[in-house]
């Protein structure tokens, strides 16, 4: 009797654990794509998310927004995702009420704009371009927070999924990435840390970087400063594999190595992130956590 | 590639080794049956370099440097070593890939001599332009060759595997080409850098630092002899006369009060004593110095007198024809023949490589229209309404298709159909075996953008601010409205579709959906239609400016100005950029910066977009001709 409910209920143990993570061809990815690519005659987005506290915080100042749907268009309906994570500053007050505020100003602007294309809602038709949005979002969210919570700071990456392509704006060191199917794991996004640039302008390694004491230390983040330059760019899709958007609680805690096998061995992109939660609580969970995974399929 | 050194060892012959000078080729000397010595440019501690004509070449001059290295030394050891570092000199030129660096194309060694072939650098060195210069040199220039000089040092500091020291920056060094451009010359002492190594005691008193006194060569070390070199251009002061190390003494405002107080700062912390107090890398200088640039405006100026001066004299077309009236459209180039139209009505056919008539195609119209070559037969447009195809080789029409209206637009072609707009406000779909109509697409006015095909889409712009994305069977996909004329030609490039408007709105759209991406702000309209390389966007508008837009973010990463609109399109060409402005000039910029390089005067506006091929640019004017110049 158990053995037959193990059948029934039991992951395959077939789970390859001898996955390679050696960088496929083009060829071999190509491949790969063409094989996913008759399951779905339409084009849609796939999401996941996943938070925790950590292991060594008592407050969680991450905040995260997840919206996927389709708009209706006259090229048919259209994928929309709008997936945005914001880091409190630790050590200032009211973390979580600038991560807060932040993700609901530049996610209700946001939504606001495609509203005639999602709903039935009087709305005033768009006559912007995405990137110009995105920076208004930004901008808003930074008036909020100097005005509901002066004196903090909160890191802002949003992705703005349409069709084909997904928009960023970024600010401060939360970070997106694609994992591609072959386990490589690149991120997109700069992190305005004085660490980041450091490295870049070649002055420390990678390796220096990661155990740096002042590798915290933000020099762009939304709330400080007058003037706030968001990165925006727009990029298309990634055809295969996924973005992923998470802050340092993430990041900074586990390699890049066990982001792909923690995504790529999953069954699910919600059991994905709930393994990379695991993975970084594991590791000692020093920060908030907070992570989004979003797939194109078709 | 090995360095043929087995001569230099053998024993000299004493009695012929007495002086470089008695040793000096003379003019007319064939070296390796190749370089033909033209004369002595320099003289060095190890023997002379000449200028010379390389003969693998022989219908165009091109011209060489060969560094020349006399084995004099009597010790075996001695002589051993001299031949490892001019090896070492081939070596490590050889590896380096860089504009501010002059390539190397041979070495090989004769009897007793060693020689180096590389770039011929046609221009000056800094120490002998800011020693003939009659006042200082203007800011602008100085701060330009200062940024080219961090991207260099960069470059070579971020050397893999070992970082390479420059070890003797000083303004003889940098040679000034005649494009007013920087190139970093005499590797002689340049060492591959290990970290804690201590390094000889190389470099030249007055600009190196104090810790290369000790024998310490650190990236930071060639910063300081920057920082040194800079000062010296900037207050004529040559600190070879100075007692070291005191800049501090001679405040660069106090010498020359016409600087700028950023750029003063930005040399002062280069010279700081201590290494630690500079800039901590060549890239910080550089982005310190882009800084003080975008607050001083020098980036977007034209080079001043110095190098204007240079470049007034170098260009010369290799040929030029001469039409019946103007030219404003663009060649073509197949098989060796280049094609293009004139608004004396004919489509010519000439020799690429001198301009010699072949033949020519009369239409009852102008031809603005860009000839487009497939299988053999050219298609264009003309404003007799017609879509034309003739034969290559002979001229002969091929066949004929009428449109109501006159054609400005260009052909493209896909699929076996060639898409074509009309000012009859229709997109033409011809299938090219039949010659027929397989759709046509009516816009809502004139069509002269010339149509892009990507992913069985079409994409147009139309006189009234519509753009299309139509299907291969004819059928609206999408549509967005331009405040006004799109009469740019799109791009298409990762599912994004880039075209400018009269509305002077350089335009970023979803390829599938037309969705707005971004907007970038031209100065004027635009017909100028984009070119994408390295994620960097290039188009001209009516402001007279040139710009470069990163693709994904719309930034704008440089503009330069010309004298009138700019309607012709630019073209990327190796690193370089080729555009034409109604100024009358063809101008070559490099692209990453948006420098000129060198400007060529025609008698009439260009609103033709130029053709690169085989390192020749082909252009045509207004003023009848078209020219073949040297890329």
């Amino acid at each position: 009797m158990i053995k037959f409910f193990k059948k029934l209920f039991a992951r395959p143990e077939t789970q390859p654990d001898n996955v390679t993570t050696a960088p496929l061809s083009e060829q071999q990815i190509e491949s790969i794509v063409q094989t996913q690519g008759p399951l779905y005659d339409l084009q849609q987005l796939n999401a996941g998310a996943g938070q925790s506290t950590g292991k060594q915080r008592e407050l969680n100042e991450d905040s995260l927004l997840s919206i996927t749907t389709t708009l209706a268009g006259n090229s048919g309906n259209l994928p929309f995702g709008l997936y945005i994570i914001a880091d409190g500053m630790g050590g200032h007050q009211y973390g979580e009420v600038a991560s807060n505020a932040a993700i609901r100003t530049m996610g209700g602007l946001i939504l606001g704009k495609f509203h005639p294309y999602m709903f039935d809602l009087p709305t005033k038709v768009m006559d912007e371009s995405i990137q110009e949005i995105m920076l208004a979002g930004v901008k808003d969210a930074q008036n909020i927070v100097q005005h509901e919570a002066p004196g903090s700071g909160t890191t802002l990456t949003a992705a703005l999924v349409l069709g084909r392509q997904v928009t960023i704006a970024h600010v401060g060191d939360s970070r997106v990435y694609v994992v591609r199917p072959d386990g490589r794991v690149e991120p997109i996004t700069r992190d305005h840390s004085l660490v980041r640039r450091l490295e870049e302008l070649g002055q420390i390694t990678s390796e220096e970087a990661a155990v740096h004491p002042q590798r915290n230390v933000l020099y762009r983040a939304i709330g400080q400063g007058d003037a706030l330059e968001p990165d925006i760019f727009t990029v298309p899709f990634p055809q295969s594999g996924y973005l992923m958007l998470c802050s340092d609680g993430l990041w900074g805690v586990i390699t890049e190595d066990d982001i792909s096998k923690a995504v790529l061995q999953a069954p699910s992109l919600h059991r994905a992130c709930q393994n990379l939660v695991t993975a970084a609580n594991t590791a000692g969970g020093p920060d908030n956590i907070s992570v989004i995974l979003v797939q194109m399929l078709g | 590639m090995i360095l043929e050194t087995q001569n230099v060892d053998e024993p000299l012959d004493s009695e012929e080794e007495t002086s470089t000078a008695r040793r000096q080729l003379r003019a007319g000397t064939t070296l390796a049956n190749r370089y033909h010595i033209q004369e002595v440019i320099g003289v060095g501690g190890m023997g002379s370099v000449y200028r010379a004509r390389d003969l693998h070449f022989p219908n165009v001059v091109k011209l060489v440097a060969v560094k020349e290295m006399i084995n004099l030394a009597p010790d075996p050891l001695v002589r051993r070593t001299i031949v490892q570092n001019f090896e070492r000199e081939a070596n490590i030129l050889a590896t380096l890939n860089h504009r501010s660096i002059p390539r190397i194309y041979d070495y090989f060694s004769e009897e007793d001599k060693s020689y180096l072939v590389l770039e011929f650098i046609n221009g000056k060195d800094l120490e002998a332009i800011i020693a003939e210069a009659e006042g200082f040199l203007p800011e602008d220039e100085v701060l330009a060759w200062a940024i080219e000089l961090c991207d260099v040092l960069h470059f070579l500091h971020t050397h893999k595997p070992d970082p390479i020291i420059f070890r003797d920056m000083k303004p003889s060094n940098a040679m000034i080409n005649q494009y007013g451009n920087v190139v970093l010359v005499d590797f002689g002492i340049a060492k591959p850098f290990q970290v804690g190594q201590k390094g000889t005691m190389i470099g030249t008193e007055g600009y190196s630092p104090p810790e290369q006194y000790r024998g310490e060569a650190t990236p930071l070390a060639d910063i300081y002899a920057l920082g040194a070199t800079l000062h010296h251009a900037l207050t004529k002061r040559d600190p070879r006369l100075e007692p070291p190390f005191s800049f501090a003494e001679r405040p660069l405002r106090k010498i020359n009060p016409d600087i700028s107080g950023e750029f003063e700062a930005a040399i002062n912390t280069a010279l700081q004593y201590n290494p630690e107090d500079r800039y901590a890398s060549a890239l910080e200088m550089k982005e310190a110095l882009l800084a003080v640039a975008r607050k001083t405006g020098a980036l977007s100026r034209l080079p001043t007198h110095t190098t204007a001066a240079m470049q007034s004299n170098a260009i010369k077309p290799i040929w030029a024809f001469q039409c019946e009236d103007e030219i404003r459209g663009t060649p073509a180039i197949h098989d060796g023949n280049l094609f293009i139209g004139s608004y004396d009505n004919n489509l010519y056919a000439l020799d690429a490589s001198n301009g010699e008539f072949k033949w020519k195609y009369a239409t009852d119209g102008g031809i603005v229209s860009r000839p487009l070559v497939y299988d053999n037969n050219v298609y264009f447009g003309s404003e007799d309404n017609r879509l034309h195809v003739v034969s290559a080789r002979s001229g002969k029409v091929t066949w004929t298709y009428y449109t109501k209206g006159r054609i400005r637009s260009s052909p493209r072609l896909a699929e076996g159909h060639v898409f074509i707009g009309s000012d009859d406000n229709y997109l033409h779909a011809v299938n090219i075996t039949s010659g027929r109509a397989a759709w046509i697409f009516e816009a809502s006015s004139s069509i002269r953008s010339t149509p892009f095909v990507a992913q069985d889409l079409v994409y147009t712009g139309c006189e009234s601010g519509d753009f299309y994305c139509i299907g291969f069977q004819g059928e609206l996909k999408w549509r967005f409205q331009a405040k006004r004329a799109v009469t740019s030609s799109p791009w298409v490039a990762d599912n994004v579709v880039y075209f400018t408007s009269l509305d002077s709105t350089f335009y970023a759209l979803d390829a599938q959906t037309g969705w707005v991406i971004w907007r970038a702000r031209l100065g004027k309209g635009s017909i100028s239609s984009p070119a994408l390389v390295d994620n960097l966007l290039f188009v001209g508008a009516a402001d007279g400016n040139i710009y470069a837009i990163e693709a994904h973010t719309s930034k704008e990463i440089w503009r330069f100005r010309t004298e009138h609109q700019v309607s012709s399109s630019p073209v990327i060409y190796r690193d370089s950029l080729y555009c034409g402005s109604v100024d009358g000039f063809l101008y070559c910029l490099e692209y990453t910066t948006g420098r000129l390089r060198w400007k060529f005067a025609t008698e009439g506006p260009i609103t033709g977009s130029p053709l690169v091929f085989d390192d020749i640019v082909y252009i045509g004017s207004t003023d009848h001709h078209i020219y073949a110049l040297l890329a």
